[in-house]
C-alpha cells in the first residue's frame, strides 16, 4: 500500500508546525507497519495529549485519542480486553516521562505487549514551550526564563530499570535506523520503548539558540553516536542510539490467559 | 424446598453479583476502604468466566482502562471511594464526552480528604454530579439494602449501555461492609441490555458519533472492521476533533438531553405509606433505612409519616419529587452529609420552606434516635 493509504486525509491539514519532526515519525512508523503487512483492523492507537499525541488523529487505524499523560493505562485496558490486538502508543516527553511517568514505569514493569514511542522533543510543545523532564540542565523554556535546573530523565535508563523489554533509541536524522526499530519494537513480545529525538524548531529549537528544523538534525547527527562506538569513550556527553534491550520475559496478556485456566479448573 | 440462590452476603458482594450478572467481564481498580472486597472478589470470579481483572498502578488508571476495555466491547467496571474517586474525575469526564459505557462504584466514606476511612458519609452526592470539569449531564444511583444494590447494579450497567454513558453507583460504607440475606435471581429473571452495535456493513462509511433519531449510537469495536477516531475533544460526526460552535453546540445538547430528556425512564425510587403522609421523610443509601425504621413506628403509633426513597439521585427527578410531595406539610431529607440532596429538594418543592434536615456528618451512622430527636425539634415538641 501507499504511504497515503494509511492517511485519513478527511482529517489534513494536520497541526503541526512546518519542520516539525513528528511527521517524519509519523511517516517511518507508517513505513515499517507497511513493511510487516499488518491488517489496519488489528492496528490500535492510543495516544494522550500533545502535538505528538495527534498523530492518532491522522492515521487509519482504530485511534483513541485520550487524556494527557494516561495513554497507556487507556492501553493497557484496551490490551487486556483483547490482546490479539497490535497496540502502539505514540507519546510526547511530557506526556510519557511527567504526568504520565507512573503509567510508563507500571507498563513497563508488566510487560503488557505495547509498543510505546516517545517523540522526545525536550519540551511542552503543545503549550508552547514550557520545560519537560526531558529538557536539561541548562536548557532554556517559557518556565525557566533564568534556565532550567531540574535534571532530566534519562528514557533508555528509565524503561529499562522499570522492565520493559526492548528498549532503544533512534532520532528523526536516522530515518533508516528508525524504520528498522519501529519494525523491531512492533513484533516485539513484550513492553517496548523507542525514544526518537525529534526536533520541536518553533519553542525547543528557537528558545536554546539551536536554530531551525535542519540545525536541529544536524545537531542529532553530530551528538548521537551508535552504541559501544568508540567517540563515546572520548566524549561521555554523546548520546547512544540503537537497541539497548531486547529480551524474552512472560508478557503480561499471556500470563492472565494462565490465570483464566487456572481459575477454571477451579 | 431449600433455594440454592440465596447467600448471606455483604453490599460489597451483593454489588458483584449483580454486576456478573449484568454482564461484567472487564475491572480494573486500586485497593481503597471500604470498597475493596470489591476488587478481591472480581479478582476471584471474574476469570472463571474468561474475565479480565486488573490491579493498576491508581485509580485514574484504573478508570483510564475500563474505558479502554469497555471501547472493545466489553462490559467493564471499577470500584473506589473518596480519595480514588476524586482522582477519576477527569476520566470520569472523558467517558461523558467519548460517549463510552462504564460503571463507577463510589462507596463512601467519611471525608474530606482521607478523612474517616472505616465510617460512614453520603458526600460525595454533589462530587458525582459536579466531579469533573464542564457542563455536563450524569447517572447516580444508589440503593439502601442488598437485594437493591444487586438490582440497581444491573440497571446501572442496562443504562450505560443504553446511553452510552458512565454511571456512578453510590453506595455507602454501611450498605458495602453489612451482612444480609441477598436472593439471587435466576437468569432471565431481570432483563439485561446488550450493545447497540452498528449494522452499517464492511466498506461502507460508519459515522461514530452521528446518533441516530432517538439520540442512541449504534457502535463498533475497536478491532472490527470500522475504524474509527475517538477523543475527548469537541468532535464531529466522524469523531475528529473540532472548534465549530454549530458542531459544539449539537454535541454538548447531544450529550446532556440524552441524559435529562429521559429522567422518567431513569428514574428509581421506593414509596412507604406516602399516600396520606403529613410528613414525608426523603432519604437514600443506608440512611433510608433509619428514616424507614422511624416510619414504621410512628406509623404504628398513627403517626402520618411516608418515606420516598430515592435511588436515582442524577438525574435529579424534580418533577417526581414535587408530585409526590406535594400534599406534605413538610419535608425531611435525611442524609449524612451538610444537605446535599435537600438542596435539590429545595429546589424541586413548590414550598422550600417546609423542607427539613435530619443529618449526620461525624462519621457516625444517622440512627432512628437522632432522627426521632430531630423530628420532634421540627414537630415542635422539644427544645
Ligand atoms: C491534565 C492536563 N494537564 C495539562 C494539560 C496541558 N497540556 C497539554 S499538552 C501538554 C504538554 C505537551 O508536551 P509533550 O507531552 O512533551 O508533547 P508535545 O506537545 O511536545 O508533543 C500539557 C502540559 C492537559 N491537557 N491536561
Ligand atoms: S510546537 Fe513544536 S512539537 Fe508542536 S507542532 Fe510545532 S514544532 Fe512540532
Amino acid at each position: 500500500m501507499a504511504v497515503r493509504d494509511y492517511l485519513r486525509e478527511r482529517f489534513m491539514p494536520h497541526i503541526w508546525c512546518p519542520g516539525c519532526g513528528n511527521g517524519i515519525v509519523m511517516n517511518n512508523l507508517i513505513r515499517a507497519i507497511e513493511e510487516l503487512g499488518w491488517n489496519k483492523n488489528d492496528i490500535v492507537m492510543v495516544t494522550g495529549i500533545g502535538c505528538s499525541a495527534r498523530i492518532s488523529g491522522y492515521l487509519d487505524f482504530h485511534t483513541l485519542h485520550t487524556i494527557h499523560g494516561r495513554a497507556l493505562a487507556f492501553a493497557t485496558g484496551l490490551k487486556l480486553a483483547r490482546p490479539e490486538l497490535n497496540v502502539i502508543v505514540p507519546m510526547g516527553d511530557g506526556d510519557a516521562t511527567a504526568i504520565g511517568g507512573n503509567h510508563l514505569i507500571h507498563a513497563a514493569r508488566r510487560n503488557i505487549d505495547i509498543a510505546a514511542i516517545i517523540m522526545n522533543n525536550q519540551i511542552y510543545g503543545m503549550t508552547g514551550g514550557q520545560y519537560s523532564p526531558l529538557s536539561g540542565y541548562g536548557a532554556k523554556a517559557t518556565t525557566a526564563p533564568y534556565g532550567n535546573i531540574d535534571q532530566a530523565f534519562d528514557i533508555v535508563e528509565l524503561a529499562k530499570a522499570s522492565g520493559a523489554t526492548f528498549v532503544a533509541r533512534t532520532t528523526t536524522y536516522h530515518v533508516k535506523s528508525m524504520i528498522e526499530i519501529f519494525e523491531k519494537a512492533l513484533t516485539h513480545k513484550g513492553f517496548s520503548v523507542v525514544e526518537v529525538l525529534t526536533q520541536c524548531p518553533t519553542y525547543y529549537g528557537r528558545k536554546n539558540k539551536i536554530g531551525d528544523a535542519v540545525d536541529l538534525m544536524n545537531y542529532f547527527k553530530d551528538r548521537t553516536v551508535p552504541i559501544g562506538s568508540k567517540k563515546k569513550e572520548q566524549d561521555p556527553s554523546l548520546i547512544e542510539r540503537g537497541v539497548f534491550v531486547d529480551e524474552q520475559k512472560p508478557e503480561y496478556c499471556s500470563e492472565y490467559a494462565k490465570v483464566i485456566e487456572r481459575a477454571s479448573k477451579g | 424446598m431449600v433455594e440454592k440462590n440465596i447467600r448471606f452476603v455483604q453490599g460489597n458482594e451483593a454489588c458483584v453479583e449483580g454486576a456478573l450478572y449484568a454482564g461484567l467481564n472487564f475491572f480494573a481498580g486500586y485497593p481503597i476502604t471500604p470498597s475493596t472486597e470489591i476488587a478481591e472478589l472480581l479478582s476471584l470470579r471474574l476469570p472463571q468466566k474468561g474475565g479480565k481483572f486488573i490491579q493498576m498502578e491508581d485509580e485514574i488508571a484504573s478508570m483510564c482502562a475500563i474505558v479502554g476495555a469497555s471501547l472493545t466491547g466489553l462490559k467493564a467496571m471499577t470500584a473506589t471511594s473518596g480519595p480514588g474517586f476524586s482522582l477519576k474525575q477527569e476520566a470520569i469526564g472523558y467517558a461523558v464526552m467519548a460517549e463510552i459505557p462504564c460503571v463507577i462504584v463510589n462507596v463512601q466514606r467519611g471525608g474530606p480528604s482521607t478523612g474517616l476511612p472505616t465510617k460512614v458519609s453520603q458526600g460525595d452526592i454533589m462530587q458525582a454530579r459536579w466531579g469533573t470539569h464542564g457542563d455536563h449531564a450524569i447517572v447516580a444511583l444508589t440503593a439502601s439494602n442488598h437485594q437493591d444494590v444487586f438490582k440497581i447494579t444491573v440497571e446501572a450497567f442496562n443504562i450505560a449501555e443504553t446511553f452510552r454513558t458512565p454511571v456512578i453507583l453510590l453506595f455507602d460504607e454501611v450498605v458495602g461492609h453489612m451482612r444480609e440475606k441477598l436472593v439471587i435471581p435466576e437468569p432471565g429473571e431481570i432483563p439485561l441490555v446488550e450493545r447497540l452495535r452498528t449494522s452499517v456493513p464492511e466498506g461502507t462509511d460508519y459515522h461514530p458519533y452521528l446518533p441516530r433519531e432517538d439520540g442512541r449510537l449504534p457502535m463498533s469495536d475497536f478491532g472490527g472492521v470500522h475504524r474509527y477516531n475517538v477523543t475527548g475533544l469537541m468532535h464531529d460526526m466522524w469523531g475528529f476533533p473540532t472548534d465549530n460552535p454549530k458542531v459544539a453546540y449539537g454535541l454538548m445538547r447531544h450529550l446532556i438531553d440524552k441524559i435529562e430528556g429521559h429522567v422518567q425512564d431513569m428514574t428509581h425510587a421506593k414509596e412507604f405509606f406516602l399516600d396520606d403522609a403529613e410528613c414525608i421523610f426523603i432519604s437514600y443509601g443506608s440512611a433510608a433505612r433509619s428514616a424507614l425504621h422511624v416510619v414504621e413506628n410512628r406509623r404504628a403509633r398513627g403517626e402520618r409519616l411516608g418515606l420516598l426513597e430515592l435511588q436515582t439521585l442524577w438525574p435529579f427527578p424534580a418533577d417526581y419529587v414535587r408530585e409526590r410531595c406535594e400534599h406534605a406539610k413538610y419535608i425531611i431529607v435525611v442524609e449524612m452529609n451538610m444537605g446535599q440532596v435537600l438542596q435539590e429538594v429545595r429546589k424541586a418543592v413548590d414550598d422550600p420552606e417546609k423542607v427539613f434536615l435530619a443529618n449526620s456528618i461525624d462519621g457516625t451512622f444517622i440512627t432512628p434516635t437522632k432522627i426521632r430527636n430531630i423530628l420532634r425539634v421540627i414537630q415542635g415538641k422539644g427544645v
